[in-house]
């Protein structure tokens, strides 16, 4: 029963964090490299503060709060570039937090911090906690494609230029769209902190930014049921199969290789032009 | 009548070519106002630098007397100006209904966090139904842009201005690539579009249209101002003519 209550909280951490980088990527159309320096900062802030005594619970705000006022810098960067540009900053971003965390000897330099403090309500408390962040998170995503701002993101994503005419102040969605799902993932990193009690920079470099970008294309640009059924998947599927995790960049990679090529919009994509088909 | 549109002394630079050189113009509300001049006179970037989209080097610009020069694109738009694109710029993920309702809609996101208060669209969704059908192109309100041909992209461009509810509409050759009875309907459209609270500024190579549904016409060559008055007076005006047909034909 241990190792199930692992397996979904790993399932539940992982979804909310491709839900964070769904707002960005698949709401507001920018690609971001560098997801998981967010996920580390959250965290390291989250492991941090606990180890000062704080209670997992009252660690949340904050954590989200760090990761959104850096995510907000970073999004500065994204009003002076697109598309390629973009993607290759944002992964200057997890190169960055990689290479700065290693040589601060505060928060464990190379090593990284051990002995996080077990979660007070138990695993399986965390693991509610970690299904509640999700499903509200998912709710709250739901919530935003259904808004005029999610209108406003889909207008951005597909042609920025065009939105600027139509009255939309292009740079501030865009803004609000990295704080959001920057914050997201803040959260979603002190959630991680306290499921594995250890944390080093190798945790939040690039490997794991571009394995999250593949769970959210593999799952459909932009859709949040699909987005959180790839997350589930491909969260656990190294846990299940070891080659997958010995592997797992290439296995990632040829799947994102095959959506690409047959079904770009994902399973998303595929389902509905399935539906389409029967109807 | 006091101006709605105010173009005072605008210069535009790309490095160093000269684009616009210190132009002025003015336009009243409920007017139709024709541009005319060669291709490379500096039209486009005019009406770009009216909606922001170019930043002037020197000049100021007035909306409905305040003071826009300094404002971003979106703020003008959401302030009384429209754009219609030379080159037609649908959102292709978008139905035509919802390119027009979400131009409808722009009040609602004037900021994100007004934007994320606001879910409702049904309003915004008749406004689109109804500027469509204006432009004529109601039937085709599912269909999506690569589904239509080029003449119904012009029309949801013009839609698509409509429903942003402008003091002012700024048209970029809105008859280019239409053949002579759809431009001849476009036309007629563009004109009925004038009103009491309502100008067109209209950036037309197509003369025969321009001559026939603009009261009045500016005329640029080379950057620079050259005239601008009644269109009969204009098109009289030997300079213009030779600016425009070249001098042999004068």
């Amino acid at each position: 029963m241990a190792y199930e209550i692992i397996l979904a909280t790993t399932m539940a951490i992982t979804i909310l964090f491709a839900l964070s980088l769904n707002i960005i990527t698949g709401f507001c159309g920018q690609v971001s490299l560098g997801h998981a320096a967010f996920y580390g900062l959250g965290a390291y802030a989250g492991a941090m503060l606990t180890k000062a005594g704080w209670p997992l619970v009252a660690v949340l705000p904050p954590a989200a709060i760090v990761a959104g006022s850096v995510g907000f810098i970073v999004g500065l960067a994204s009003l002076r570039v697109r598309h390629d540009f973009l993607a290759i900053t944002t992964m200057g971003v997890s190169f960055l937090f990689v290479g700065l965390v290693r040589k601060q000897e505060w928060l464990g330099g190379e090593i990284g911090i051990s002995g996080i403090p077990a979660a007070q309500f138990g695993r399986p408390g965390l693991l509610v906690l970690s299904i509640i962040c999700a499903g509200l998170f998912a709710v709250f995503a739901v919530y935003i494609k259904r808004s005029w701002m999610g209108f406003a993101f889909d207008s951005i994503a597909n042609d920025e230029d065009t939105a600027r005419v139509l009255g939309i102040d292009v740079p501030r969605f865009k803004l609000w769209a990295f704080v959001i799902g920057t914050s997201g993932a803040g959260i979603a990193g002190a959630l991680y902190a306290h499921h594995v009690r250890y944390i080093g920079p190798d945790s939040f470099g690039f490997v794991e930014s571009v394995t999250v970008l593949a769970m959210v294309i593999i799952g459909g640009i932009g859709s949040v049921w699909a987005v959180a059924l790839a997350a589930a998947v491909l969260s656990v599927l190294p846990l299940w199969f070891q080659f997958v995790d010995d592997y797992k960049l290439l296995i990632y990679g040829l799947m994102v290789f095959g959506v690409v090529r047959f079904s770009p919009n994902g399973i998303a994509g595929a389902v509905q032009s399935l539906l389409k088909r029967r109807s | 009548m006091p101006a709605l549109l105010s173009v005072s002394e605008i210069t535009v630079k790309f490095g160093g070519v000269v684009a616009v050189e210190d132009v002025s113009l003015e336009i009243i509300l409920g007017e139709l106002v024709g541009m005319i001049g060669p291709n490379g006179a500096g039209k486009t970037t005019l009406m770009r630098a009216i909606t922001g989209l170019v930043k002037p080097s020197s000049g100021m610009v007035i909306l409905g007397g305040e003071n826009i020069t300094n404002w971003p694109t979106d703020k003008r738009i959401r302030n009384g100006l429209a754009l219609g694109q030379q080159i037609v710029k649908p959102l292709t993920a978008f139905t035509l209904l919802e390119n027009v309702a979400l131009a409808s809609g722009c009040q609602r996101m004037a900021s994100p966090l007004q934007a994320l208060t606001q879910t409702k669209k049904d309003g915004e969704l008749k406004k689109a139904r109804e500027y469509l059908e204006m432009v004529g192109i109601g039937n085709m309100s599912d269909a999506y842009p690569s589904e239509v041909p080029l003449g119904h992209l012009k029309c949801l461009e013009l839609a698509r201005a409509l429903a942003l509810e402008p003091r002012l509409i700024l048209l970029d050759e809105p008859l280019a690539g239409l053949n002579q009875a759809e431009a001849t309907e476009m036309a007629d459209l563009i004109s009925s579009l004038v009103n009491e609270t309502r100008s067109i500024f209209l950036i037309e190579h197509n003369l025969r249209e321009v001559i026939r549904i603009c009261p009045k016409l500016y005329v640029q060559d080379q950057g620079r101002y050259l005239d601008f008055g009644f269109t009969s007076e204009v098109m009289a005006n030997p300079t213009v003519r030779a600016a425009y047909l070249g001098e042999g034909m004068v």
